[in-house]
């Protein structure tokens, strides 16, 4: 283990002195008894476990539901704060979609040189089966989870654009929920920009891309693995706080280019798919003829016009790992403004000069790989022992084009609820993106804290808790 | 309605009520068994409850001798029976947890709370001390579920499947309990029984949760088996009889086609099956043999729980 490295701590400048949007935070907690956040953590738990809020592990016997830790004590993001953060998420999305949008037209950013051809068209997440049509409003990512860390007061960093099926989105309702059950006077005493909306903006979003665009008596499902997928719970809770079906791919059949769901009377046609299954799996005629998840002739009534799928097949090309190091280009390219929000500088293993500088410092940086997700398979330089480094060289030498690799960020820390008492721990940020007819970007988002004392992995299925995230209105 | 949901509603409350099933079943078991006369070696007890609840065939194949604990395990805790206590809760849950859409928080809530408490009892710690207040509690648990469902849920479509299910299972199991005793039944027996007889007709009643309405329903009182095969099957008043069950199923039914505008054949099938109940005596079943009215009302049951799932696109 390296030593702590220096960070940003949210909650308090250097000298101690807590920064303005903590003020009222600090002297709230220093008025409280020593058990009290114990009492509430458990609390807290009690409303988890009884309302079923789990996702599933998937360890080396069996899949297990667990809780994900959730920490009480808030993170705070002032309003200034917020309208620059925000500013930045919507200029990346809009430069996405129209990334997307390009990709499977003309191209023009191929044409333009900016963007080398080999990496979009070769690439597994481009799908050639989309080129050539067009979604409704042009839009491809719908729903869209940003990845931002925080390293000093001004300075944010966009490390992934999660353009294909975000999850979490149920997390920061809940524990929004679960905070103002155990905490009344907290948020009497802040005034704290609400999230409980996002449902209705789900559902209006989706309503705005469906075949009657904008028209409210569309009938929108949303279609998921089943009971056990790891996400489960959220797609029942997306759907029941939206009010619409919650299906899986046997209940959707489709006749003469159009989807029905099957019913306990006559079949009733679905006009938006809010779709919580990969590409690869949504319809086995077209892509992995093995999927027992999806729905036969899906994509011809999806190209047809019958049925809008969101996101759109084919969106993960925007936030593949390998196109990533594009997006401010990207962003100057469809929009002409310079990017507002940083992005992570980028080695791509691929390129023999990137490699070689990775190889040389594998104990100062990160190395994920190119299509994972949920913090496996990844390597973090700084907290990895020797052992784990040398056998990490020897699995990227194998295969370096599977590799990206950035430098270690110190990520900010925010105040976390510990076995000690109240102590600094580092957090990512998670805002939910929705894209229809116009940009609408709940006020916070899902706050991911690494519970471990100077641990960077804040992901849920390496240990890692949630927080609710309070952006102040002015 | 999606018909998985329909089909889904239908199971849970099945499950729901079979778990609760097998638990009066082995509630009677402990207690006769603590009164039998017959030696600590007697079994039929246990073998009882192990042949109205069904479970004798599956417990066969995989163990041996018939033991209390043996047969506790099978019907609470064994993973591959799937009608054990364990298996049923699970199921249930499942089933809600698929459809949590179309239920709600507090029924959620008492499904979900069961299967974790249940799932966090190690089976080694049920000794037969504990067996009556571990049995009482999933007994309780149960009652929650309904109450929860019965105080919470719209009632629509979904509200008219989980009503079908939940006593199709009933009919089923009242069914299976008269008939696995069915000779202790017949009218020849029809005098004050000896010790033996007297037990296994109130064991009977009480695994049906009947001996004290029993008592309220025929004045004079006494165990008679003409009394309690009526009381059992023909009563409608009691709530775990056939007349009862079919009573609850037809109003769903009803309901049901006046939701839909139409008259399938399973809700047809249900008016039969509830007329004969309401129109029949007594003594014209045991004219016709009690034995084959029971077998010929299991598959009548049966036939119109598949129909039902025919009908709606059960998934």
């Amino acid at each position: 283990m390296g030593e702590e490295r220096s960070f940003f701590n949210e909650m308090q400048d250097e000298a101690g002195i807590p920064r303005a949007a903590y003020e009222q935070l600090v002297s709230w907690l220093e008025s409280k008894p020593s058990n009290f956040l114990n009492r509430k953590s458990r609390e807290a738990e009690t409303i988890f476990r009884r309302l079923g809020i789990t996702f599933a592990v998937y360890g080396a016997h069996e899949a297990t539901e667990r809780l994900i830790p959730f920490d009480p004590i808030p993170r705070i993001i002032s309003a200034a704060e917020w309208r620059r953060l925000s500013a930045g998420i919507e200029q990346r999305v809009r430069a996405l979609n129209a990334f997307l949008h390009d990709i499977y037209h003309r191209q023009e950013i191929i044409r333009a040189g900016r963007i080398p051809a080999d990496l979009i068209l070769q690439n597994e997440a481009f799908l050639p089966e989309m080129v050539g049509f067009t979604p409704a409003r042009k839009v491809y990512a719908h729903i869209i989870g940003t990845d931002l860390v925080r390293v000093s007061e001004n300075e944010f960093y966009v490390l992934e654009d999660n353009t294909r099926t975000p999850s979490g989105v149920s997390y920061m309702l809940e524990n929004r929920e679960t905070m103002m059950r155990i905490f009344p006077d907290l948020f009497q005493m802040h005034r704290v920009a609400p999230v409980e909306q996002y449902p209705d903006l789900l559902r209006q979003t989706l309503e705005s891309v469906g075949p009657d665009q904008g028209k409210s008596d569309q009938t929108i499902c949303v279609l998921t693995p089943g009971i056990y997928n790891s996400a489960y719970f959220e797609h029942a809770f997306l759907a029941d706080s939206m009010g619409v079906e919650l299906v899986e791919g046997r209940d959707l059949f489709v006749d003469q280019g159009k989807v029905y769901m099957r019913t306990t009377r006559e079949p009733k046609q679905v006009d938006v798919i809010y779709r919580r299954i990969d590409d690869a799996f949504l319809d086995p005629l077209t892509f992995n003829p093995d999927s027992m998840l999806g729905v036969p002739g899906l994509f011809d009534a999806y190209r047809a016009g019958n049925v809008t799928i969101c996101n759109a097949p084919g969106t993960g090309i925007a936030d593949d790992k390998a196109i990533y190091a594009y997006v401010p280009d990207i962003i100057e390219f469809y929009t002409g403004q310079k990017p507002i929000l940083n992005n992570v500088p980028t080695w791509n293993c691929s390129r023999p000069d990137d490699l070689a500088y990775v190889l040389d410092n594998l104990e100062d940086i990160v190395v994920k790989e190119v299509h994972g997700s949920g913090g496996y398979g990844m390597l973090i330089g700084p907290t990895a022992t020797k052992r784990q480094i040398s056998d990490f060289r020897k699995i990227l030498m194998a295969n370096p084009s599977n590799y990206i690799a950035q430098p270690t960020l110190a990520l900010s820390a925010c105040p976390t609820h510990v076995a000690s008492g109240v102590a600094p721990r580092h957090v990512d940020l998670r805002p939910y993106v929705l894209i229809g007819d116009q940009v609408r970007i709940t006020p916070g988002g899902l706050t991911r804290v690494a519970l471990k004392k100077g641990s960077l992995v804040v992901n849920s299925s390496q240990g890692g808790g949630t927080k609710d995230t309070w952006v102040l209105e002015d | 309605m999606l018909g998985r949901t329909a089909s889904s509603l239908f199971w849970m409350s099945r499950y729901q009520e079979r778990a609760q099933n097998n638990t009066k079943l082995l509630e009677v078991a402990y207690r006769n068994s603590m009164v039998s006369h017959n030696g600590n070696g007697d079994v039929s007890n246990w073998t009882f409850a192990l042949a109205s609840s069904g479970n004798a065939h599956g417990f066969g194949l995989k163990v041996e001798e018939i033991t209390p604990k043996a047969v506790i395990n099978y019907m609470i805790f064994d993973k591959d029976n799937p009608s054990s206590v364990r298996m049923c809760l699970e199921n249930a849950r499942n089933n809600g947890r698929s459809v949590r859409t179309g239920i709600t928080a507090e029924l959620w809530e008492a499904l979900n709370t069961t299967y974790i408490e249940f799932s966090d009892v190690n089976p080694q710690s049920i000794t037969q001390d504990k067996l009556p207040d571990f049995l009482a509690w999933i007994s309780q648990r149960s009652h929650l579920f309904r109450g929860a469902l019965l105080n919470t849920i719209l009632r629509d479509d979904g509200y008219f499947f989980s009503q079908m299910g939940n006593f199709v299972e009933r009919a089923d199991n009242t069914a299976r309990i008269l008939n696995t005793q069915y000779w202790v039944l017949l009218p020849d027996n029809d005098v004050i029984g000896d010790g033996n007889e007297r037990m296994q007709w109130s064991g009977i009643l009480r695994a049906l949760s009947g001996l004290r309405s029993y008592r309220f329903a025929y004045p004079d009182a006494k165990l008679k088996a003409f009394n309690i095969s009526e009381f059992l099957i023909l009563r409608k008043e009691m709530p775990r009889s056939l007349a009862h069950c079919y009573d609850w199923i037809v109003d769903s039914a009803d309901d049901l086609a006046q939701f839909y505008g139409n008259d399938d054949p399973s809700i047809k099938l249900a008016r039969e099956i509830e007329q004969d109940l309401r129109t029949l005596k007594m003594q014209q079943i045991y004219d016709r043999g009690l034995h084959d009215f029971l077998n010929d009302f299991i598959s009548r049951n049966n036939a119109f729980a598949l129909q039902l799932s025919e009908d709606y696109n059960f998934a």
